[in-house]
């Protein structure tokens, strides 16, 4: 047997469970704690399709480093689902550990032999101390959190006070809790070998960071950017934005005089009618947003068109995930880019944000509602599922209170009477964005009819030729001044000069950096580029210009982000080479270091290969 | 003469209403639509209904969806913010419009296509939630800007102008709207401006899903011997249980009840619905009574016209949703932005 792998504040520990068995609030607590403990945790919830019976993961990794991609390979695995037991075992690095139920004996063919086994009569337990079959289940979570708490050193008073956090002003539903927690671990400190070499250790790295899914963020994002109208249509991995949203919203958007609502939110029949309401509002003047996925992206890409052309402020969230049905759909992938970069018919672009994490989350989900209201357009919030329904670790979220939300182009009735040339799409300033009216504002001016192409300057009929190209050039340059108005990228040089470069962009980001340390220590030099926005900024067409190869890592199968700089920099394909992850699981630091490492020896780059090896 | 501009010039003797506006104030460019179509009669009712009750012409939204109905919205009330949207969709957008500002009138304008086939389901949706809307079907049963393809209001046994029978149900708009919820609903036919108009006018003071449907002959697909929509075929069957006359300004007044004659319904908004009742048997307050008829005369083969259903007190979508009386396009950073403090709170919340 290898020697048991000996780590402290540096493992990935893996929850086997069974969905709908009331493991996820447990498993949270063991993150939670930890990072009480001040050691930076990432965990990722990997599950299935399914409310109830199919199997779920919980995977965490603990870094005091602060690594927050996924890192790959399992220290320790938690075996809690029997129907998933051997696919588990396999999983486990050898040297590692696995913590399962030894209620019911299991031959020794089912285990390993290069694994230190730690076997703990849960069910037992349960069932010795309870005699509801709910409770055995939910108490068997907790109360192998307690005995999770002494092999690995996890300092139990943290879980004792996130348990009350929990159920504060709850008294029964707390004190059972701490129970089975003391049961578990009073369990495992006199009946186990206690601590394992996996080990916790308090120390200072977490800071003042906060640990929240991107999704809230995405929702909290829409409360400060000013959004009052969300109209959506449950889709997994996006659903949780607009309930993070009703959320928000009871808590902060009440008038306090009436206890009526200062914002509107409708579950709509589908999502060509989420995306309608939200046209329909942006039109009218209101701020305006949709979350949905890939699938729901499909459906409303005719109104897409629709707002581009009629120049309708609206912002779609998208929370990325696998292909169409179901399946992989609950996993993670960056493979709607083409389809929101350039959606509908006829010739439209619209602009995209990329967010690394929920911080970015919240920060672009504000300005996604000033851009909107600026460019009088679609904006699409590009997060995926690894950053949306996981809590992550990330800067606390700031704003400023002077700051003033941009409503753009907006003319008054004051300006009407005062005789300004109102005409819907006409360029008064050269910068392709035209004044609009909302409906309701003058008597006698400022109304206009909304049409899709077929209109003049001034709104009015035209099926000219002439008038069409006037007015589609305009559109050209509106999106010029979006290239000046969205969020820069982010540059990151290697310590040396180098001729190689990396563009990544959005979940990536963690491993990204974790695989730009991993390189630099192998002597690799790789400057590195975060796209934050399409359109691309200067700085991006700057940055391929600067180096003989880019890789492009982006997680889809087909180079989304790659076909779309080559179209839209007018980069030469052969310098760009890609790195694609796309099997669901989001990429690792690990693969990355992998694939770059081998495409940089391949540029025979001869005394690198040794390094890397 | 589509290709002449309307001239703007007004005669100094038209009468104006309390607004100071004429009803040439409420009119649109001159229609595209053939001459003769149904959908015209409808722009010119909706002119009268408007200019009768002094609607600011700014404080109404006018949307549609895609056909030769939808187009209609360019003919009547030019100082109105329209909105020609996406084919069968106009009830989505109505919606959200009606969402960022509850103080404005909404006027959906669609037709059988429109609302009947693609957009079925978003007509269905928005009736079921209550939408303060007044929403129009011009309805000929044909696909007219595509040149004469059955809709789904198309009756099973008619005949297309090309000779082909129609073998698919029809869906009777009115039945379905009573169905899913809607407070006031009405048919109508294009030809009769005095049934028609002050039906309008009712469905603008209610303060909830009002739906009209008006059969409006196609003069170009569908106004042949064996349809069922023709300007003959229409007058020939049309059975009409009442007639409505608005008030508006009287105090809310009890309803006066003389059984056969005339029944008065204060509406929520204290205008006054008078009906003229044809048929003595029919209680436009009672949703069942409504639905059993409309199934009866129709399998008489005949087309009930008239106010079908009103309930005086209806609640919108946004009671249901609970909103400020502030439109929500009107409000600022002050009542919208939580500010850094509750941030800070929040942040330390999460840790």
């Amino acid at each position: 047997m290898p020697q048991p792998i000996q780590r402290i504040n540096d493992f990935v520990i893996k929850f086997a469970n069974v969905n709908g068995s009331g493991s996820a609030s447990a498993n949270t607590l063991f993150a939670k704690a930890i990072l009480r403990m001040g050691v930076p945790v990432s965990p990722r919830n990997i599950f299935p399709s399914n409310i109830q019976g199919l199997p779920t993961w919980y995977e965490v990794r603990v870094s005091e480093q602060g690594y927050l991609g996924r890192r790959g390979g399992i220290d320790m695995m938690v075996a809690m689902n029997p129907q998933t037991w051997d696919q588990d075992l396999k999983e486990i690095d050898p040297g590692g550990y696995l913590f399962y139920d030894s209620a019911k004996s299991l031959p020794r063919s089912r285990f390993r032999d290069d694994i230190t086994v730690i076997g703990m009569p849960l069910t037992e337990i349960c069932n010795d101390s309870y005699t509801d079959s709910r409770q055995r289940q939910l108490f068997k979570n907790i109360i192998c959190l307690g005995a999770l708490s002494a092999l690995l050193e996890v300092d139990p008073n943290e879980i004792a006070q996130l348990i009350g956090e929990q159920y504060k002003g709850k008294e029964t539903l707390l004190k059972p809790n701490v129970h089975a927690l003391q049961m578990g671990r009073d369990y495992a400190l006199a009946q186990l070998k206690c601590p394992i070499g996996l080990r916790v250790q308090r120390a200072d790295r977490v800071g003042e960071r906060i640990f929240i899914e991107g999704n809230s963020a995405v929702a909290l994002g829409a409360v400060y950017g000013g959004a009052t109208v969300c109209a959506w249509y449950p889709l997994t991995p996006s659903s949780s934005v607009a309930e993070a949203f009703t959320r928000h919203c009871k808590r902060l958007r009440t008038e306090p005089e009436t206890g009526r609502n200062r914002y509107a939110i409708v579950q709509a029949e589908d999502e060509l009618a989420s995306i309608g309401i939200v046209i329909g509002a942006g039109w009218n003047g209101a701020r305006a947003f949709t979350a949905t996925s890939g699938p729901g992206i499909s459906l409303m890409t005719e109104f897409i068109g629709l707002a581009y052309f009629a120049e309708v402020p609206a912002v779609i969230v998208n929370v990325q995930r696998g292909g169409p049905s179901t399946g992989m759909p609950t996993r993670t992938q960056q493979s709607d880019l083409l389809s929101c970069a350039y959606a509908s018919h006829g010739d439209t672009k619209h602009p995209l944000l990329f967010p690394e994490d929920p911080r970015e989350c919240f920060d672009m989900s504000a300005l996604a509602f000033d851009l909107a209201d600026r460019l009088q357009t679609p904006v699409f919030l590009m997060t995926d599922l690894d950053i949306g329904m996981n809590e992550r670790l990330c800067d606390p979220f700031v704003w400023d209170d002077c700051r003033r939300m941009d409503r753009g182009k907006v003319m008054t009735r004051e300006m009407l009477d005062a005789g300004a040339d109102f005409g819907r799409y006409l360029d008064v300033d050269g910068d392709g964005i035209p004044f609009r009216t909302y409906p309701g504002t003058h008597p006698t001016r400022g109304a206009y009819f909304t049409r899709g192409t077929t209109k003049d300057r001034y709104a009015r009929y035209s099926e000219e030729g002439p008038v069409y190209v006037d007015n589609m050039q305009r559109l050209l340059r509106k999106f010029e001044t979006a290239r000046g108005l969205v969020p820069k990228p982010v540059l990151r040089k290697a310590a040396q000069a180098t001729r190689h470069g990396v563009i990544y962009f959005g979940s990536t980001s963690p491993a990204m950096s974790e695989a730009l340390e991993l390189l630099e220590t192998q002597g690799l030099h790789v400057d590195a580029l975060r796209v934050r926005a399409f359109p691309f900024c200067d700085e991006v067409s700057e940055f391929i210009a600067a180096h003989d190869q880019v890789f492009v890592v982006e997680q889809n199968r087909d180079a989304q982000m790659r076909m779309m700089l080559v179209n839209e920099c007018a980069a030469d394909p052969a310098r760009l080479s890609p790195v694609l992850h796309y099997d669901g699981t989001p990429v690792t630091a690990r693969f990355i270091v992998r694939e770059i490492s081998a495409n940089l020896g391949m540029f025979n780059i001869a005394p690198l290969r040794k390094l890397v090896s | 003469m589509t290709y002449l501009a309307k001239p703007k010039l007004h005669h100094p003797s038209l009468p104006v209403n309390r607004l100071g506006y004429t009803r040439r104030d409420y009119e649109g460019t001159v229609s595209t639509l053939c001459a003769g179509c149904g959908h015209d009669s409808i722009s010119a009712a909706i002119v009268q209904a408007c200019f009768e009750l002094d609607v600011a012409p700014h404080r109404l939204a006018k949307l549609s969806g895609i056909g030769c109905s939808s187009k209609t919205p360019t003919y009547f009330l030019g100082n109105s913010h329209g909105f020609n949207s996406v084919h069968g969709r106009m009830p989505s957008v109505l919606t959200g419009a009606n969402l960022a500002n509850r103080d404005l009138i909404y006027l959906g304008v669609s037709g059988d296509g429109d609302s009947a086939s693609i957009g079925f389901g978003q007509f269905a949706h928005s009736v079921r939630r209550g939408v303060d809307m007044v929403y129009i079907v011009e309805n000929n049963g044909v696909y007219g800007l595509t040149k004469g393809q059955f809709s789904a209001t198309a009756d099973r046994g008619s005949k297309s102008k090309r000779g082909v029978t129609n073998m698919d149900a029809a869906i009777d708009m009115v039945s379905i709207a009573l169905q899913m919820g809607a407070t006031y609903v009405a048919r109508s036919f294009s030809g009769d401006k005095a049934q028609l108009a002050p039906l309008i006018k009712g469905a603008i003071r209610h303060r909830g899903a009002a739906f009209i449907d008006v059969i409006s002959p196609c003069v170009a697909f569908n106004n042949h011997p064996g349809s069922t929509k023709s300007y003959d075929y229409v007058r020939e069957h049309n059975e009409a249980v009442n007639f409505l006359d608005v008030m508006i300004g009287r105090g809310p007044i009890t309803t006066e009840y003389a059984p056969g004659e005339l029944r008065e319904v204060v509406q929520h908004d204290g205008s006054v619905l008078r009906l003229r009742k044809l048929r003595e048997d029919y209680d436009p307050g009672n949703r069942i009574i409504a639905m059993n008829m409309l199934q009866e005369r129709a399998a008489k083969g005949e087309i009930v016209t008239g106010l079908l259903y009103v309930d005086p007190q209806p609640v919108d979508l946004h009671a249901h949703l609970n909103t400020v009386e502030t439109p929500l396009n009107q409000l600022g950073e002050r009542e919208l932005i939580p500010g850094r403090e509750i941030l800070e709170h929040l942040n330390s919340s999460l840790r």
